[in-house]
């Protein structure tokens, strides 16, 4: 029995998670997925929010400045990729200056520091490729970018070092209260792990469950895009989520002249805050998203009208932004509501719902935990603090370590010296220490998100055979069961000269 | 591995090969062939089809088999070869070069070396690069990553599959994969004429059934995890996608053959300056970059079609490294030094490419009072002179081609001949004639019964011809034959 269990392990259930293990509880984290951050915390635009964009009343204005502050420290306290960039709100006309006006007293309410109203001819000195017709621009000095995955990793990390449990491959069908506890039904996926030699040839394998009862007096609903059916699982339907997608561009930071040195956003619309320009913490730089409604909650399809879309506006801002240097496209599903803001209420008996959690939802994440904490503190759970609480994480990055040490340490640490990503500079040493953490990588992807192998401009095309063989070979895994990301995504379907591999005519 | 070199190479692929293998023959006595992978071959390896070595050793060769030949030669040699390591950066020197590099063996290393041949080869374009639409499932590679698990590691990597892009590694393992007992669907080209050689589409796709789709292109990839089914299209004249000409294959892999990169990132970040057509570093007549003592060739430089072509043009390239060394450039610019500054009667002689301008030059160098500038004038001069770049012939295109290698030639420094290599624009279906000019009047002109933008050209300007070039740029141009 657990004493709490947090359903959906994106950036705001592993915030919570981080923030409970500190407690003398017994904690445990539930994810449909193989990994933790597989849903809006891994596609999004990686940007921590100054604070001036939401309204004041609503929960997203009151908790954007705290999450912000509170993000920066923990990308500092867990060694997570993030640059304080600042940003800029640009204006192209005289009614978007209002607008600037507007949100810089909006801002102020809001507790930003800093903020600024400059002319064009200022901000062009200070970022020389924006557009000469743009007239004025907000900057705020409180804001940056960080690597979102890595993040939302390593909260989750630290909160298993803990003593959280971490269930992967989770899903939950049901939730029933029993008197003084939850029984919460899962589907378990079987992966891949542990299948035979010969299951390999069935990707039918992955698709078989088994059901399971967990239980737990308390549930904490982080599930994101399906926060609506869990929370239909234990009261009336009190909002109802409305998947609203964004398409990127992801460009090479090596092919394309420093396009911009800090977050640049056009001026906010009904629609939301539009199609950005910013850096990323690789590098990088990221062009996007539009915004459109989508049936499926998990379609993260790209599409080429979307596409031409952002690439024109991107243009409008940066006008020598060239999208032929695009290395990636990628999409994120992003939890909007028919409620209009972050809905966190107690709606159930020990239920909390932390629902229809959308931008600036990653911003936000460490400050909504710190709202969830209180929630159970108020109903007489965390009443003592772990005295044995390891917090803090060290990742050994090699493109980190400074020049004259460099040798020093690859002579004493040998697979250091081997570059496994050409296109990054990662190295083998990296990879398996990866693997050695509290939540290991399970697929290339997975790896990926640890380690930054493939985000460059081959995109795992040179790397992504290698990687498979270290990950096959330092977890005794046959390669022929590795998955490039999620349940069933095999990359090989056996060996050459297996007549099993050939493809089975139909006649 | 010692601490300084004459000359370091930088992959050890066939170019890398070959161009230490000639600098060795021009009297190198210090080289260093630096490779990533844990042998030497290069892309080579992974090519186990035949039809290399035509041209270059008059067999038909496998790619391994030409590999072994070039590598068998380098063992006799003395040569250093580092395998499993990797090179990080370079950073020019006014005297000489260093290099960072790196492996798991050797640790962290600062090398030097006075001349660096840049033979990193290239990498394969993306769908990223290409934008195409639908969902990010498992089963989409390009086609040498492919190539790669098939060949040499000895997995399948799907049952029913599309290739998009008729380029020739596409088309290669459109063959490989049927023999590996796969369904091959289709190959889709988004251009109206094939990417690939000639030979390749018709051993690779026709004598398999395979159809070609041209002015075709996959417009959506379906499938959670894994591709499902894909959906191609025909596009208009301005690469549009045509409604209602959809097509849906039910396939679990697409490869990608959709172009290759030459990998210059270490290149750019030494400073060396790229061609925006090529991908590739701009070069001279014998392969040296924009900055002195560095050179390039092979598919670093642009995309090759043949090995053969890459092993002629690497063995320039090494030739020319070791001319450099051996010269000893800056005894050279020493002696020039004196006669900018002294004596004007030798600045006439026809050893330097505009005698008149170069001698009005240096009349004005020392006709300055202040000593410091003159000196200085003086200085900027001689180099420019030892190194030829501000004298010499540019190579200029109109629309029907879209690059050359060389870009630029310095006259006074090609020995006989120089080969010029370039790919025409647009297929040329009819006889035709690739003609140089000088101004108005003809250089030069070459007879092809037909011409391909899939085919790399090469023709051989004499030194005769372009001295007697008067202008600085040389147009070449395809032009009816009269
Ligand atoms: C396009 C886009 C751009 C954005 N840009 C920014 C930005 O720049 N800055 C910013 O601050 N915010 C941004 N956001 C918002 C931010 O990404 C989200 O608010 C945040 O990631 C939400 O986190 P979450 O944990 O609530 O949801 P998620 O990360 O989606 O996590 C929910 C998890 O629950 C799991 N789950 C769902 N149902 C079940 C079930 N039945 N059983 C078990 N597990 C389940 C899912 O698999 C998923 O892993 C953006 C969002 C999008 C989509
Ligand atoms: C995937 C692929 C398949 C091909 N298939 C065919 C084919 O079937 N038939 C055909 O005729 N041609 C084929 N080609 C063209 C073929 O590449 C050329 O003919 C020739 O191999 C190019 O030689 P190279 O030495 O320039 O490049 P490569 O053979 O690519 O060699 C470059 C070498 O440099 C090394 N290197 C790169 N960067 C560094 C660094 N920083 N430090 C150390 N080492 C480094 C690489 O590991 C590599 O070994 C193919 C090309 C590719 C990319």
């Amino acid at each position: 029995m657990f004493d709490v269990a947090i359903i959906g392990a994106g950036v705001v259930g592993c915030a919570v998670a981080y923030e409970l293990s500190q407690y003398k509880l017994r904690a445990a984290l539930i994810e449909k997925e193989n990994d933790v951050a597989m849903g809006a915390s891994r596609a999004n635009t990686a940007i921590i929010h100054g604070g001036y964009d939401p309204a004041t009343h609503t929960l997203m204005g009151r908790l954007n400045v705290e999450g912000m502050r509170r993000c920066f420290e923990l990308c500092e306290e867990l060694d997570v990729e993030h640059k304080k960039t600042g940003s800029w709100v640009v204006a192209f006309d005289a009614t978007q200056r209002t607008t600037l006006e507007m949100l810089l007293e909006q801002g102020v309410a809001n507790g930003c520091e800093g903020l600024k109203i400059l002319e064009g001819d200022i901000v062009r000195s200070r970022e020389p490729n924006l557009s000469d017709d743009i007239v004025a621009a907000l900057w705020i000095p409180e804001s940056g970018v960080l690597n979102p995955w890595e993040f939302t990793l390593a909260m989750a990390e630290v909160a298993v070092r803990n003593g959280v449990t971490f269930m992967p491959n989770t899903k939950v069908c049901g939730l029933t209260w029993r008197q003084d506890h939850y029984e919460i039904k899962s589907h378990t996926i079987r992966s891949a792990l542990n299948m035979s030699e010969d299951s390999s040839f069935q990707q039918e394998y992955h698709r078989e469950t088994d059901i399971i009862a967990i239980r737990a007096h308390y549930v904490i609903n982080a599930a994101g895009v399906g926060s609506d059916l869990i929370h239909n699982m234990v009261a009336p339907p009190a909002f109802e989520i409305v998947p609203t997608r964004g398409e990127y561009f992801l460009l090479d930071g090596t092919a394309v002249d420093h396009l911009v040195g800090s977050v640049v956003f056009p001026c906010p619309t009904r629609a939301g805050k539009g199609v950005t320009v910013s850096p990323t913490v690789h590098g990088d730089f990221l062009i996007g998203p539009n915004s459109e409604v989508v049936a499926d909650r998990e379609d993260t399809a790209v599409t080429g009208g979307a596409l031409r879309d952002i690439a024109q506006k991107a243009h409008r801002v940066v006008p020598s932004l060239n999208v032929r240097t695009s290395i990636r496209n990628f999409a994120g599903v992003r939890a909007n509501s028919t409620y209009g803001d972050f809905f966190i209420e107690k709606s159930a008996t020990n239920f909390i719902d932390l629902a229809a959690i959308k931008s600036p939802g990653l911003t936000c994440a460490p400050a909504i935990a710190r709202v969830a904490r209180e929630m159970l503190q108020k109903d007489g759970l965390l009443k003592e603090k772990r005295d044995d609480w390891r917090g803090g994480r060290r990742i050994i990055r090699f493109k980190e370590i400074p020049e004259e040490e460099r040798d020093a340490f690859v002579r004493e640490n040998p697979l250091y010296g081997r570059v496994i990503c050409r296109c990054e500079t990662i190295t083998e040493g990296e990879i398996i220490a990866s693997m050695k953490r509290e939540i290991p990588p399970v697929s290339i992807d997975g790896i990926k998100r640890r380690t930054g192998t493939g985000m460059g401009r081959c995109q795992g095309g040179f790397c992504g055979p290698r990687v498979m063989e270290i990950l096959a070979r330092e977890s005794g895994r046959d390669p022929l069961s590795i998955e490039e990301d999620g349940c069933g995504s095999t990359i090989l379907i056996g060996r050459t000269k297996d007549p099993r591999s050939r493809e089975v005519s139909s006649e | 591995m010692h601490d300084e070199y004459e000359l370091i190479v930088i992959g050890g692929g066939p170019a890398g090969l070959g161009a230490a293998l000639s600098a060795r023959e021009h009297g190198l006595e210090r080289i260093l062939v630096v490779e990533r992978d844990v042998q030497l071959g290069g892309i080579l390896n992974q090519c186990i089809h035949n039809g290399f070595g035509l041209h270059y050793f008059g067999e038909e060769l496998t790619g391994p088999e030409y590999a072994a030949r070039l590598i068998d030669r380098l063992n006799g040699q003395a040569i250093d070869v580092l395998c499993d390591a990797m090179v990080l950066e370079i950073i020019p020197g006014e005297n000489g070069h260093t290099l960072r590099l790196m492996s798991a063996d050797c640790g962290y290393r600062t090398v030097g070396s006075q001349a660096i041949i840049l033979a990193m080869g290239c990498r394969e374009r993306t769908r990223g690069a290409i934008q195409i639409p639908g969902t990010r499932a498992a089963g989409i590679f390009t086609a040498g990553t492919a190539q790669r698990y098939v060949n040499i590691e000895g997995y399948m990597v799907g049952r029913r599959i599309i290739i998009l892009g008729s380029g020739d590694i596409g088309l290669i393992m459109a063959r490989r994969m049927v023999l590996e007992g796969a369904t091959v669907v289709a190959c889709v080209e988004i251009m109206p004429y094939p990417g690939g050689l000639t030979r390749n589409i018709v051993q690779c796709l026709q004598d398999f059934d395979i159809p070609l789709y041209l002015s075709h292109t996959i417009t959506r990839i379906e499938g959670k995890q894994r591709v499902e089914k894909v959906i191609v299209q025909e596009v208009d004249d301005r690469f549009h996608p045509i409604d209602g000409t959809d097509i849906a294959f039910d396939v679990d892999t697409v490869l990608l053959s959709v172009g290759l990169i030459p990998e210059n990132e270490l290149s750019r970040a030494a400073g060396v300056e790229i061609d925006s057509k090529t991908s590739g570093p701009i070069v001279y007549e014998n392969g040296e970059t924009s900055v002195p003592g560095i050179f390039a060739c092979g598919n670093v430089l642009h995309v090759h079609d043949l090995v053969d072509f890459v092993t002629t043009e690497s063995e320039g390239a090494g030739k020319a490294a070791a001319e450099y060394v051996l010269r000893r450039i800056d005894v050279l610019e020493k002696r020039i030094y004196e006669k900018v500054s002294h004596d004007d009667v030798n600045l006439q002689s026809p050893s330097y490419d505009d005698p008149q301008k170069v001698a009005c030059e240096a009349e004005h160098a020392r006709a300055s009072h202040d000593d410091v500038e003159r000196s200085a004038l003086i200085d900027d001069l001689s180099k420019k002179l030892v190194q030829g770049r501000s004298y010499c012939l540019s190579i200029v295109r109109d629309e029907t081609i879209s690059y050359t290698v060389p870009q630029r030639i310095r006259v006074q420094r090609v020995d006989k001949q120089v080969s010029v290599f370039f790919r025409v624009k647009n297929p040329q279906k009819m006889p035709k004639c690739i003609v140089f000019r000088d101004g108005e009047r003809i250089v030069a002109s070459f007879r092809r019964p037909y011409m391909m933008p899939g085919e790399m050209e090469r023709v051989t300007l004499t030194r005769e011809q372009l001295d007697d070039v008067c202008g600085n740029e040389l147009l070449i141009s395809v032009e009816e034959i009269r």
